[in-house]
């Protein structure tokens, strides 16, 4: 899937695209021999990585933004494919639709039975459209109580992968009762009896996110972000002008690095050198290894136990009164 | 990018905002009729329109002593917590406004947790002022949903929410979202004590604060004409660009569309709430025979006055269905 995607650049990324395309056109070159067009590919390359390197080891919230919304970076689906075998899609809230926004379903982890819920994005036009951006309904957050309930009575651990800009602000939305459908989410991950891991793989976008993230282990990729409201939304509501979006992104403090310092997630899942959009399957990869190492932290813990860690964990955050 | 529009302008504030006792303007229009009201009239009918029904914003506090037997609650103190985690800073320093709340509301911030009796059975109750900050919530409200719970909990009460909010509250980041799981363990742990959850969703309610502890409750009621929704109104036309229905996001809309049990007039709300209340803690026959009725009749209903030194100040209101200012 990864090859059907516009390898598109952002602005920061210019003079890496610059590079890359060098090295490109040399190696369209036919070697005449006199320079060894492989050693200046290489010579390329090592800038490359070095540019990348620098690049992304520093980059600003606002910028972790733009990468956490790559079009090219892996979305749901890609982890599913690379992670889950036997993998089957389950469909529909029972009350209303199915929403294609979050999908679900039955697979294997290594062998062991889970459910897996989680917000996909698309790829392409007909996909987005198709999933409507990975902005879901209400009936997608019944589906994934639906399914949250289903992990429960067979005692399946659950695997949540978070990315969307948020719920879907929609008069149906509204009408079918979208607050109460979030609320019931929340409620539903704070219930389980078994553990629930979730990957914060892009975009964390507000009530939307946490509707399947209240979870045992709260992991996020390097340089996805997860934020109460995005930095445009933030800047013109505060700043009055949606163009200070840069502000808001360092004031929010959004970066998985900020909210592994606030004691808001368990870990940062590293990513491959210049993102997860530059090789999908290295990030892919690296999230097998994070949630093995989640399963495995908790696997010795029965039902109340786990219910009683998370808990603990979510009543702590922003509280310093020891209440 | 929701919650937008749940942030709540200035200029929406209700006639009556927390400092109605301030005689600048004695004089009052009622947005909806724009009737002229005077202030201590529309004051002593719960800052419901006399002319319309129209129900404007209550205070926190009124609110607090039209709910409670004869007015009467006890505020607990609420923890003390650090201030401005992120060091947030838009066009002006979070503390700053944090400060300028504080000092025109003469709150700590936008929560007041109260015990007391209602219809002779013990109740907690956790209202938000709107005033402070639009009622928005950060952690020093979960602090404030989550004491409330649990003296719940520790008095065997019924527990009352009555949010009034824009939403999260933006300069507390991702803290304020996480108040969404913190107040949803505050409703589960009501809910196993086996005690009721009763939520009075108050104009406003939106956003994070909807999506949380406010759309979890056993009954759910609203006052008329509330704003109640997910989404702000603002974001779903510039999404979906179209015009929205009439009455959309109100709380008859809601009731039309199965979200809240009713819809309650002001009037009606102490009444309704200790009816729930003791149908769902005195579930049998015997034992005290409750008054349900609030005994209101030191005061009369006449011209009661303003004497409203947070107790006991039953202006005549609480009893009645026939809202009566003489
Ligand atoms: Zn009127």
């Amino acid at each position: 899937m990864a090859e059907t995607r516009v390898h598109a650049f952002l602005d920061f990324e210019k003079p890496i695209a610059e590079l890359e395309g060098k090295i490109e056109e040399l190696r369209h070159l036919s070697d005449d021999g006199e320079i060894s067009i492989v050693d200046e590919v290489e010579r390329l390359q090592t800038r490359v990585d070095r540019q990348l390197d620098q690049t992304y080891s520093k980059l600003s919230p606002w910028q972790k933004v733009q990468v956490a919304r790559h079009p090219g970076r892996p979305h749901c689906l890609d982890y599913v494919r690379g992670l889950i075998t036997e993998f089957t899609p389950l469909a529909g809230d029972r009350g209303y639709a199915e929403d294609n926004a979050i999908i679900g379903g039955l697979g294997r982890f290594e062998g062991q039975s889970v459910v897996v819920i989680g917000q996909e994005k698309g790829h392409d036009t007909e996909s987005r459209v198709k999933h409507n951006f990975g902005m879901a309904r209400p009936e997608g957050y019944r589906k994934a109580q639906r399914l949250m309930h289903l992990a429960d009575r067979f005692g399946l651990p659950v695997i949540t992968f978070v990315d969307t800009a948020g719920a879907y602000p929609g008069i149906g939305a509204e009408e079918r009762g979208q607050a109460q459908a979030i609320a019931r989410s929340i409620e539903v991950c704070l219930e389980l009896t078994v553990p629930i891991v979730s990957l914060v793989i892009g975009e964390g976008g507000s009530g939307g996110a946490i509707a399947i993230a209240a979870a045992n282990r709260v992991l996020m990729l390097e340089h996805s972000v997860y934020s109460v409201i995005s930095p445009e939304g933030c800047a013109s509501i505060l700043w009055r002008d949606g163009g200070h979006a840069t502000d808001a992104a360092n004031a929010l403090k959004l970066t998985a690095q900020d909210l592994l310092a606030l004691g808001v997630i368990d870990e940062v899942i590293p990513e491959p050198l210049g993102a997860a959009h530059r090789d999908g399957e290295a990030a892919i990869a690296a999230a097998g290894q994070a949630i093995r190492n989640s399963l495995a932290g908790l696997k010795g813990l029965d039902g109340a136990a786990l219910r009683q860690q998370r808990r603990d964990k979510f009543l702590k955050m922003g509280d310093t009164t020891g209440l | 990018m929701n919650w937008l529009n749940n942030y709540v302008r200035p200029k929406i504030r209700s006639l009556v905002g927390a400092k109605s006792d301030v005689p600048e303007n004695l004089w009052l229009q009622c947005v909806s009729c724009e009737q002229m009201l005077f202030h201590r009239d529309l004051e002593d009918n719960l800052n419901v329109c006399s002319n319309c029904g129209h129900h404007m914003r209550l205070p926190a506090r009124r609110r607090l002593e039209t709910l409670f037997d004869d007015g009467k609650f006890q505020e607990i103190e609420l923890p003390e917590n650090v201030v401005d985690p992120l060091k947030f800073r838009d066009r002006k320093r979070y503390s700053d406004r944090l400060k300028d709340s504080r000092s025109s509301t003469g709150r700590t911030d936008a929560i007041i947790v109260a015990h007391g009796e209602v219809g002779g059975q013990k109740t907690v109750i956790a209202v938000f002022d709107f005033a402070f900050m639009g009622g928005s919530m950060g952690i020093a409200v979960g602090n404030g949903i989550l004491a409330g719970a649990q003296l719940a909990v520790l008095q065997d009460a019924a527990f009352v929410a009555i949010p009034s909010s824009g939403g999260a509250r933006m300069q507390e980041g991702i803290l304020s979202l996480m108040q969404m799981p913190r107040t949803t363990i505050a409703v589960q742990q009501v809910k196993e004590a086996g005690l009721p959850y009763i939520v009075i969703l108050a104009d406003p309610t939106t956003g994070g604060v909807t999506a949380s502890f406010a759309m979890l409750g056993d009954i759910a009621m609203s006052e008329p004409g509330s704003i109640i929704g997910f989404a702000g109104a603002r974001v779903i036309e510039e999404t979906i660009r179209e015009k929205l229905p009439d009455g959309f996001q109100r709380s008859e809309y809601l009731l039309e569309h199965g979200m809240i049990d009713m819809v309650v007039k002001r009037h009606d709300l102490k009444d309704t709430l200790a009816r729930v209340i003791d149908l769902l803690m005195r579930k049998s026959p015997g034992a005290e025979i409750v008054q349900i009725k609030a005994d209101a009749g030191e005061v009369s209903d006449t011209d009661s006055g303003t004497g409203t030194d947070g107790v006991g100040s039953a202006d005549g209101a609480d009893d009645g269905s026939k809202p009566d200012p003489d």
